[in-house]
């Protein structure tokens, strides 16, 4: 998986992910959050376009990144979720937690 | 179908039509209702004992005996966990350099919950991975066994998970002979028994339990309900994720629930006790209120919970920002004391510089003169997805029971997975050395098996097939054999005591009846365990009656009345002289000379024309079969395990 870093203004950053977000990679995604965290980007959304194919390992790298952004008081936002992302997180119903954005400005602006 | 199992089914046929003949007989035609105090008891006991065999037929009825396992994958990655708290450094590396030694490629770890400075200086000398808990844990439950597995999940990546308990040291092809099943992709758990290598043959603490790591084990993987029993067990950490994410979502919606629905009651009182002549208090209060009903109302309408609790903390920043705003006073007092927080004191003014930086890092909630109202601060922080109270909002083992491998297990099966026995003794173990130690163990395990029924009773839980409802329940059933035995015990010494017999009367009626059914279940016994030695088993189910009540007391008193359990780590060495631990079983004790006595009692009534013949001596073998079967209590209190030749020569 590639994970590239964009940053919006001075609070928000975007991680945009590419390829299988899955046991192996998400400890990636977890350092990730926390690196743009700790510079003061509290509002973190995480584009899942390029995504193809997550396990549960990677939903579980969203919800501790949700976590850590929570704690300093900003959020963690997805994007742009293709179908098996969906499906895996309709099943484990994690879409009761979290929304999927339809795009990455939509995930910024809510 | 094969020879066995043509001749299990139709003992398991024999034993239930002649069970349901002889128990409907009885509730029908034979109670002696003059003493129906204890022949309703006793028969409610028979009726008990009767389901319970049904369900043991049930697993048998499908038991599923595998064979060779297919052939494991090339290039599976796999962690290998070795669980500790307080066992001995000897002991526990002896595991993790077995462990180490494993055949397929795989990485090892010590989960030390103890954090031992030596358990760790003695895991790197050998070679292998340490893990002790994160600081996330700190002040947080730590949910014993199932917290350790927990934390160590999210230290390591393989896909596969052997776990060991610190005494059970692995045969090197342990994964070779598991790693198979998982080739299947909805398996995930394969379950190995656990065997002891320090019982001698006559194993007189009852610690092998080959019915259960045998037929019992077999019998419910032929419903695709094998159990996982904490060791010795491979498990897909896809499937244990998976069931921590969705005990995340179940967790945060049921906490942001109920936080919600007391949010309402708790701010009122808050808004009663805010000073009057701080209106701004009262504001912020009652905007800490609009924004509750606001969030009950958005999820009720189906909004994720993340979007609605965000929006909710952003009002109550807002409603604390505003106190902030018309307290400078207390602001320069609460910097006085926070140094961590940057502020600049003005050098010519001698003042505080405050910007706006500072104004939002005090808006939060704990630091503000608002979150100084601890109700109202309780509640806006547990409106939130991060679950807070736990060390780490994914939990994938079960910390609802002390016996977390049976809940889980029952979730892994109610998500779909599946799961395989593996018949095959691939690790070898410590059992308890001493009466003690078992009585101890098996408590837990009771109590951990009684927390899970009351949780989460597999007759109601969603997902699970009607095989698998009755597999997990029929365990959950066994434990209640406590208060079935009370009255085994009870009913002989009643008639040889007092001449009050429970049933109308031991004559023809009652031996064609109850004779066929004695035998047919002896013989289902006897053609299931195929020559393994189940009569110790047999022993304990009764003689253990008081631990069986107690835990079933104790689950209850925490389940419902949330009172602490007493869990205590099983120790698995033991230290000192040995002493017989009379007082734990005093009990058994009181029945054995209670039942002795009965017996002379009995025969001079007999002597002195006040009793029936018959049914003495039905009565008196019944007392000698109740004595057979807790005579091995005083057996296991002498007992003390063999010394090993270096504690001998020492």
């Amino acid at each position: 998986m590639n994970l590239d870093i964009t940053e919006h203004g001075t609070t928000s950053a975007v991680l945009v992910l590419n390829g299988r977000l899955n046991l192996v990679s998400s400890p990636m995604l977890r350092e990730a959050v926390a690196d743009v965290i700790a510079d003061g980007r509290t509002l973190v959304v995480v584009d899942l376009g390029a995504v193809s194919f997550v396990d549960s390992s990677g939903l579980g790298a969203l919800v501790a990144g949700l976590k850590t952004a929570r704690a300093a008081g900003g959020d963690l936002r997805m994007a742009d979720a293709p179908e098996q992302v969906a499906s895996v997180l309709r099943l484990t119903n994690l879409d009761r937690v979290l929304r999927v954005h339809p795009t990455v400005e939509a995930a910024l602006d809510a | 179908m094969t020879r066995r199992m043509f001749v299990i089914r139709v003992c398991v046929l024999l034993t239930m039509i002649t069970g349901v003949n002889y128990i409907a007989w009885r509730w029908l035609d034979s109670i002696a209702w003059s003493a129906w105090w204890i022949a309703v008891p006793l028969l409610v006991a028979e009726t008990y004992s009767l389901i319970d065999t049904g369900m043991f037929g049930m697993a048998m009825w499908r038991l599923k005996e595998r064979g060779e396992p297919p052939a494991p994958p090339d290039d599976a990655t796999v962690d290998v966990f070795i669980t500790t708290y307080n066992e001995p450094v000897d002991l526990v590396i002896t595991t993790a350099a077995a462990a180490r030694d494993i055949e397929y490629p795989h990485r090892t770890w010590v989960l030390d919950d103890g954090a031992r400075p030596d358990m760790r200086a003695a895991a790197e000398a050998a070679g292998v991975g340490y893990v002790t808990r994160s600081e996330d844990w700190t002040g947080k439950p730590r949910h014993a066994k199932a917290g350790n597995l927990n934390n160590a999940l999210f230290q390591t990546d393989g896909e596969f998970l052997l776990i060991l308990d610190a005494d059970q040291i692995p045969d090197p092809r342990i994964l070779h002979r598991t790693l198979g099943y998982f080739e299947d992709p909805k398996i995930g758990l394969v379950q190995t028994p656990q065997y002891f290598t320090n019982v001698d043959d006559a194993d007189i603490l009852g610690s092998q339990a080959p019915l259960f790591y045998g037929p019992i084990q077999q019998g419910k993987d032929g419903w695709n309900a094998a159990f996982f029993c904490g060791s010795n067990a491979v498990l897909r950490r896809d499937a244990l994720m998976q069931l921590g994410i969705v005990g995340y979502v179940r967790e945060v919606g049921s906490t942001v629930r109920r936080a919600i629905r007391t949010a309402d009651t708790i701010l009122a009182r808050a808004a009663k006790e805010a000073p009057v002549d701080d209106p701004a208090v009262g504001r912020a209060i009652t905007e800490v209120r609009v924004a509750a009903r606001t969030a009950r109302t958005e999820l009720d309408a189906g909004e994720p919970f993340a979007d609605v609790t965000y929006a909710f903390q952003r009002r109550v920043d807002d409603a604390s920002t505003a106190v902030l705003r018309e307290h400078a006073d207390a602001i320069r007092a609460d910097l006085a004391v926070i140094e961590s927080i940057p502020v600049e004191v003005d050098a010519e003014l001698g003042t505080l510089v405050v910007d706006e930086e500072a104004f939002d890092l005090l808006a939060h909630r704990e630091l503000s003169p608002l979150g100084a109202i601890e109700s109202v601060r309780t509640i806006a922080s547990a409106i939130n997805v991060d679950v807070a109270g736990e060390a780490q909002p994914i939990m994938p083992l079960a910390t609802i029971s002390v016996t977390e491998d049976m809940a889980t297990a029952m979730r892994l099966h109610a998500m779909g997975w599946r799961s395989a026995y593996h018949h095959e003794v691939l690790a070898h173990g410590l059992a308890p050395e001493d009466l003690g130690t078992m009585l101890q163990q098996r408590l837990r395990w009771a109590q951990g098996t009684m927390q899970v029924m009351l949780r989460e009773n597999p007759l109601l839980k969603k997902g699970l097939s009607v095989g698998q409802r009755l597999m997990y329940f029929s365990t959950m059933w066994t434990y209640l054999s406590g208060f079935a035995a009370l009255a085994y015990l009870a009913g002989p010494v009643i008639y040889l005591g007092f001449g009050v017999l429970p049933v109308e009367a031991f004559g023809t009626d009652f031996f064609i009846r109850f004779i066929p059914y004695f035998i047919a279940n002896q013989l289902l016994f006897l053609v299931v365990a195929q020559g393994v030695r189940t009569w110790r088993g047999q022993q304990y189910s009764l003689a253990l009656f008081p631990v069986w009540i107690r835990a079933c007391w104790t689950a209850f008193a925490n389940v419902v009345m949330n009172r602490p359990l007493g869990f205590v780590v099983t120790p698995k060495t033991i230290e000192g002289e040995h002493k017989p631990p009379w007082r734990a079983v005093w009990p058994q004790l009181v029945a054995i000379v209670v039942l002795t006595l009965s017996v002379p009692v009995g025969i001079s009534r007999l002597a002195l024309g006040y009793a029936d013949l018959g049914a003495t001596l039905v009565t008196i073998a019944w007392v000698v079969y109740d004595l057979v079967v807790l005579s091995v209590i005083v057996r296991a209190a002498r007992y003390r395990a063999q010394l090993t030749p270096t504690e001998v020569t020492a």
